[in-house]
């Protein structure tokens, strides 16, 4: 196979400017040794190479989602064999739309958990987000948009106040959202009583409820994944084109062209999925709303967080906040937004909540949904201590909550299994990231 | 006061160009604590100067003073020959002065680019312009011939201690510094790697950077220095090139403040 020659050029021709031969294994606090995990992202400059140092990489604990999405499979699976319906296209979607929140509430926490900060009072900040929502639409009567605005609004200032709490009496942020936790389930309470319609508040705008229950119609589906993919493609080409003219080293084009490839089957095997009919007495078919709005978030919130100086600092200030403010970093300001964006985003998901069940009622479960929308980030691969986290983290582990909550459901076994079996996977999550750091620092 | 400094003035060896970083008379005093007594020390551009003495001497309170984090009590200070104030470690990255503290300062979770970059990052479109940043830093290490580190696109937190102090420094360089002072590089290293910073040490005079050097290692001092400067007790006690002095003289410096060869000084008497 042509690989195999691919392979030998580029590792025979670095440079082993420092090689000491025979110290190398001899004497591992040396500098002069090469270390093979420092070969990694030089080697991939053909398809071998990079395989190779997919591998390496992996080996050294920098195994990226990798994990989680064995593990996401390996749930699909077990649920399939057990239950048939597991994978069919009408569970699948409704997989993706309960998962919705869970992977929301992961992203929301995820801006916090970068910062090493996190924010216990997420489930019931986005339980105001939609109380304030239905109160302002059904109440008030007012546009389904300025209700929407007004509860992310609310939900974004709410962030703003317990960041500058933390960051200006220098609070640890688990105490402040702690407090956050009881005295936001107060004033949801207090609100929703207030409204006077004997605890629940109604959603009626067709928007709202569209939200989390509405479909796309089958062709739109169709042109959002197209166009989507598209964009996607051309980026990540124009990209990997820029470094190969520069010089720099960059994946092989066979890779590029895969990277698309593999989106593209992904977009089109999730709108067939979407857009198979899935109704019973009616016809039910096309791309939930919610889908698209989940992965809408997602990439923005990405390049957001990996493509500006403000993702870059969070990371920088999670890591070594001495070393960002010395870097002429400002913490306070980072902070601060990190907390906003909490907000806003435990807002949409509060929204989303709130637009599946058609109402919110004072007895939201904001304790659970936390300890969910932590679950979701870590057993995506974010880091509690701060540094290390992604957005996609949230959408792999909100999908493995989902899995298990959906899957234990359709094989009727109670809550008590569900809770033990998502415990079990979340200890597996950060054992395997425990292990795999380990190694990073053995290396 | 003034007789001392002119005599250090024209004495010093190695004052026949102005020198880039001029102290005169700097004092430090902390209450009732004189942690500076009238030093003058002349750092001259391309050339490295080793500051040394024992704990306690003054070192960490000059460089601070140097780079701004506070100012000194009395004295004056020069740059490129013009009087200068530094009120703020801002103001000293401003002139082109770089300090390398014994932590380093980076962050284990970027890579080498990103640390090299952070808080300065390169822009396109308002997004982060990862391969211009990324050609700028292969090139930076590549003048200060950094040739250990295989990829500029690894994790900081897997490279050796010789590597981070390399992009610790390379940091400093890529934004035009003139003087680098380095507090302690080598304190934390094996035999290889402190070779590995002495010669990027090296590198950076022969670029015509300065470079002030606290060491309590008289084996790099010596190795690496083009000249010395003793504090003891917050008092300059002695400084030139290293030519004019051997272990033995720089011990009895260190550890006494005067040796036994060295006439008697104004500075000696006033303390």
């Amino acid at each position: 196979m042509s690989l195999d020659e691919d392979q030998s050029g580029p590792v025979s021709a670095r440079p082993q400017t420092s090689d000491v031969p025979g110290t190398a294994s001899a004497e591992p606090d040396t500098d002069t040794e090469v270390d093979p995990t420092f070969e990694v992202p030089e080697l991939s400059g053909s398809l071998g190479g990079y395989v190779r140092s997919l591998g390496k990489k992996v080996r050294s604990g920098e195994s990226g989602v990798l994990p989680v999405l064995g593990g996401l499979i390996l749930l699909a699976v077990i649920f399939q064999v057990q239950d048939s319906v597991f994978l069919s296209a009408g569970n699948l979607v409704n997989l993706l739309v309960q998962g919705s929140v869970f992977v929301l509430l992961g992203m929301a926490e995820i801006w916090v958990l970068v910062l090493g900060e996190i924010d216990l009072s997420v489930g019931y900040v986005a339980g105001i987000g939609a109380t304030i929502t239905a109160i302002l639409s059904t109440t008030h009567g007012l546009p389904w948009w300025v209700a929407i605005l007004g509860g992310i609004a609310t939900t974004a200032a709410i962030g703003a106040l317990m960041g500058t709490i933390v960051i200006r009496l220098r609070l640890p942020s688990f105490i402040v959202t702690l407090a956050g936790l009881l005295g936001w389930e107060g004033v949801l309470l207090y609100l929703v009583n207030a409204n006077g319609t004997g605890g629940t508040i109604r959603i009626t705008d067709n928007v709202l409820l569209d939200l989390a229950n509405g479909n796309m119609s089958v062709a739109a589906g169709w042109i959002v994944m197209v166009a989507a993919v598209a964009v996607f493609g051309l980026v990540t080409v124009l990209r990997d084109r820029h470094r190969r003219v520069s010089g720099l080293v960059a994946p092989p084009p066979a890779i590029t062209a895969l990277k698309v490839a593999v989106m593209a089957a992904a977009g089109v095997v999730l709108v067939l999925v979407c857009n198979t009919n899935r109704g019973v007495l009616i016809p039910v078919q096309g791309v939930p709303y919610v889908v698209v709005l989940v992965l809408g978030i997602l990439t923005v919130w990405t390049f957001l967080l990996g493509r500006t100086r403000f993702g870059r600092y969070l990371y920088a200030i999670g890591n070594n906040a001495e070393a960002a403010r010395r870097a002429g970093i400002s913490l306070g300001w980072n902070k601060l937004w990190a907390f906003v964006l909490t907000g806003l985003t435990a807002g949409i998901a509060g929204i989303v909540y709130a637009s599946r069940l058609g109402s919110i009622s004072n007895n939201i479960d904001g304790g659970t949904l936390v300890l969910y929308a932590v679950a979701s980030a870590v057993i995506g691969g974010a880091s509690l201590f701060g540094g290390r986290g992604k957005m996609i983290y949230a959408l792999l582990g909100g999908l493995v909550i989902a899995t298990i909550y959906n899957g234990m459901g359709l094989l009727g076994l109670a809550a008590s299994y569900q809770y033990m079996v998502t415990a079990l996977v979340l200890l597996a999550a950060v054992t395997i990231d425990s292990l795999a750091r380990r190694g990073r620092t053995d290396a | 006061m003034s007789v001392v400094a002119e005599g250090r003035a024209t004495g010093g060896p190695g004052g026949a160009a102005a020198p880039l970083l001029g102290l005169r008379g700097i004092s430090k005093h902390f209450g009732a604590v004189r942690a500076l007594n009238h030093v003058d020390l002349d750092v001259p551009a391309g050339q490295i100067t080793a500051l040394v003495g024992d704990n306690g001497a003054g070192k960490s309170t000059l460089i601070k003073a140097i780079s701004g984090i506070w100012a000194p009590t009395s004295g004056t200070m020069t740059w490129d020959g013009q009087p200068v104030e530094i009120h703020s470690p801002k103001e000293a990255d401003r002139l082109g002065i770089a300090t390398v503290y014994q932590d380093l300062a980076l962050c284990d979770n970027l890579d080498i680019v990103q640390n090299m970059f952070l808080g300065h990052e390169d822009l396109s479109h308002r997004l982060l312009d990862e391969t211009r940043m990324e050609l700028t830093a292969k090139q930076t290490l590549a003048d200060l011939s950094v040739t250990t580190v295989q990829s500029v696109r690894q994790l900081v937190g897997s490279l050796s201690g010789g590597q981070r102090q390399s992009v610790a420094v390379a940091r400093a360089v890529m934004r035009d510094a003139r003087l680098v002072i380095m507090d302690e590089p080598t304190a934390a290293l094996g035999v290889s790697q402190t070779a590995q910073v002495l010669d990027l040490i090296k590198t950076l005079g022969a670029r015509g950077i300065a470079v002030i050097v606290i060491s309590h290692n008289l084996n790099d001092v010596f190795e690496v220095a083009d000249r010395l400067a003793v504090l003891y007790l917050g008092r300059l006690v002695s400084s030139g090139p290293i030519a004019d002095y051997d272990r033995q003289r720089a011990v009895e410096l260190i550890t006494t403040g005067r040796s036994a060869g060295d006439p008697p000084r104004a500075a000696d008497l006033e303390g």
